[in-house]
């Protein structure tokens, strides 16, 4: 191959897999300051959720972005995920005798097949829906699975697990409790299990965007008579874009569960599907890095504004409006791309 | 002998709607769309009522009414984007009933829209190769994991997707955005489209709308030269008599829902009641 392909091949590659890259830096820079400890234990504590929202965002984007369906019940997916997650931790260490790692995969396999499951049975009814009606329907189906995990009850004796509804009497050790939801939890979450988490979210993403049927899904959004016209089959194609979203966010919530001692359903109530759809609707929708950005500087935001006591969450709500502001700014934009198109040329003609 | 029980009335019986005019080139063929007594109420309104055509599979035909005769209606049932509630579509001599939209363009049929309906957000060559997705297909696994079948794939898509775009000479813009084209080169796309789903009947409608007399020309060009390179049938619907008598080999003419001629350009310029229905009614005297 001669120098100037292989240089566009590269170019094409760093392009579209720009995310990837800013997170692994990221993450080596992170790495760096933690073993030369000087990173604050209360920024060490965040990395893990950071990773988590990142998930969550870029998966929601999926959905929102990609596919063009406004959903607001992703932390339904994220709490199944969760549950899930950590049930299953618990069961393969005291069953199986998994190591810890081993523990995590197999929390995050199962959270994401259990997730997947449930976007497929929901995703039947309400991808006949479209837009707002559709939005609405989400948040319903969220809070009826919140409702619902409130009720559950699951105990492990030997190797049996015990579910029950609405029955706290089960035999053998509880797992988890209702309305109580999991308590002493095993954390076993880690800062390179979520980064390989982000990274496998972002390549499964972008590779399906970049791929046939990723294209249909867009298609799909951009016009869904046309799509038909073409003979795109589009409930088949709305419903991959919505389970593999689900999957993805039921993955991130299994990280979630086995990062705090205490989780309970009450964790992922409407509040946190908005938090999360805040982060996709400010990195922009369908923009598969600004969500990777925006996850991570909005949820680290309102913890560094402690120090503002009373007005921090004023002083965030002040900086969402203000971004908002700016980036739907012609005159902004305009600026910024010309800052981009002209870095563009300077790169032509060095090459 | 046993005598044969009669159980029906006398029923009379009447011609069943045949062949009308084809190509004499395709009139050993299979026709590659027959409709017969076609038709679809809105609640009590015949939008088209008994419509029979039947178009050969190499043929240029032309559907021409005044503004709400139904023209558009007519391709939406051949599509079924509605479902006819009387008569029947065969195309290429498959009964279409009760088939929808998608199973529509498996059997062959392809269109363009009146507004002109892209994939706006995305690029050219992107909107091409939707058009390609059931020709030349690998699963969504193999995209996700980048198995060999994704770069096959991906390679024969972009091949083909240049290779139509080439037609109207639109390579340069593969990867502009869909949405910022201008206009005519729209319209273009979309026929490019419709055709990248290798049809055996291709349903333009208006497809010369918004193009000027020069572009209208060339494109009266193109759509000669992919029936000849494709050997495939094509029906338009336009308002551009130009166009249409220019290359229509049948023309079949609608008003308030009916067939009120079917024929030749030379036979359709002379009928009165085109006349009539396209310039009113003439004066007696005059």
């Amino acid at each position: 191959m001669n120098k100037t392909a292989l240089i566009s091949t590269l170019k094409k590659f760093s392009k579209q897999y720009l995310p990837c890259i800013i997170v692994t830096v990221f993450f080596i820079i992170c790495q760096i300051m933690i073993s030369a400890n000087a990173m604050p234990r209360t920024t060490k504590s965040m990395l893990i959720p950071v990773c988590v929202y990142i998930v969550m965002a870029v998966s929601l984007n999926l959905t929102v972005g990609i596919s063009g369906e406004l959903s607001l019940g992703h932390a339904g997916f994220m709490s199944i995920g969760a549950f899930t997650g950590v049930v299953m931790a618990t069961y393969s260490r005291e069953v199986f005798g998994f190591s810890q790692p081993l523990q995590l995969i197999f929390a995050l396999v199962i959270g994401g097949i259990m997730a997947g499951i449930m976007g497929f049975l929901i995703g039947i009814p309400v991808l006949r829906l479209r837009g707002d009606y559709l939005a609405i329907v989400t948040l319903a189906f969220g809070e009826i699975i919140r409702n619902i995990l409130n009720c559950i009850y699951i105990s492990l004796e030997g190797k049996d697990l015990h579910f029950g509804f609405n029955n706290n009497t089960l035999p053998g050790t509880q797992i988890m409790r209702g309305p109580t939801g999991v308590t002493g939890v095993k954390t076993i979450s880690t800062f390179t299990a979520g980064f390989l988490l982000v990274l496998f979210t972002l390549i499964v993403v972008i590779n399906l965007v970049h791929s046939r049927s990723g294209r249909a899904i867009m298609a799909i959004r951009d016009n869904r008579i046309a799509a038909e016209s073409v003979g795109l089959n589009v409930t088949g194609y709305k419903l991959l874009a919505f389970v593999s979203s689900a999957v993805l966010a039921g993955m991130g919530g299994a990280l979630f569960g086995l990062n705090y001692a205490v989780t309970s359903p009450s964790n992922f109530s409407f509040n946190a599907s908005i938090l999360i759809l805040v982060y996709v609707v400010l990195g922009g929708i369908g923009n598969i890095t600004g969500s990777v950005i925006a996850a991570a500087i909005l949820y680290i935001l309102p913890e560094e504004l402690r120090s503002f006591n009373d007005y921090r969450m004023l002083a965030y709500a002040v900086v969402l409006i203000a971004v908002m502001l700016i980036t739907n700014n012609a005159k902004i934009k305009n600026f910024i791309n010309n800052l981009l198109k002209k870095n563009d040329e300077k790169g032509g003609e060095t090459v | 002998m046993t005598e044969i029980t009669k159980r029906r009335s006398d029923t009379k019986m009447v011609e069943y709607p045949s062949r009308s005019i084809v190509p004499e080139r395709d009139i050993d063929k299979c026709p590659v769309l027959e409709c017969r007594h076609l038709g679809i109420e809105f609640g009590g309104l015949k939008a088209v009522d008994d419509f029979n055509l039947t178009i050969g599979p190499t043929e240029i035909a032309g559907l021409i009414g005044p503004n709400g005769a139904g023209k558009t209606t007519v391709f939406n049932l051949l599509t079924k984007v509605y479902q006819p509630t009387h008569g029947m579509v065969m195309v290429d001599g498959k009964d279409t009933a009760g088939m929808n939209t998608i199973q529509a363009s498996k059997l062959g049929l392809a269109r363009t829209f009146q507004n002109i309906r892209l994939f706006s957000q995305m690029s050219v060559e992107d909107n091409v190769r939707i058009g390609l997705h059931n020709q030349i297909a690998y699963n969504t696994a193999s995209g996700i994991l980048r198995l060999p079948g994704f770069w096959k794939g991906e390679k024969k898509q972009h091949e083909k997707a240049l290779e139509l775009l080439s037609i109207f000479n639109m390579q340069d813009m593969a990867n502009v955005k869909a949405g910022s084209l201008p206009y005519g080169a729209q319209r273009r796309l979309e026929i490019l489209r419709a055709l990248a789903t290798s049809p055996k009947l291709l349903l333009l409608d208006e497809p010369a709308a918004g193009m000027n007399p020069k572009e209208t020309e060339e494109l009266m060009d193109t759509i000669i030269k992919i029936r000849n390179d494709f050997q495939i049938a094509i029906m338009l619907i336009e308002h551009d008599m130009n166009l249409v008598m220019g290359i229509c080999e049948g023309i079949c003419v609608l008003n308030f829902g009916k067939v009120i001629a079917k024929g030749t350009a030379e036979e359709i310029q002379n009928n009165p009641e085109v006349i009539e229905a396209y310039l009113g009614k003439q004066k007696e005297e005059a």
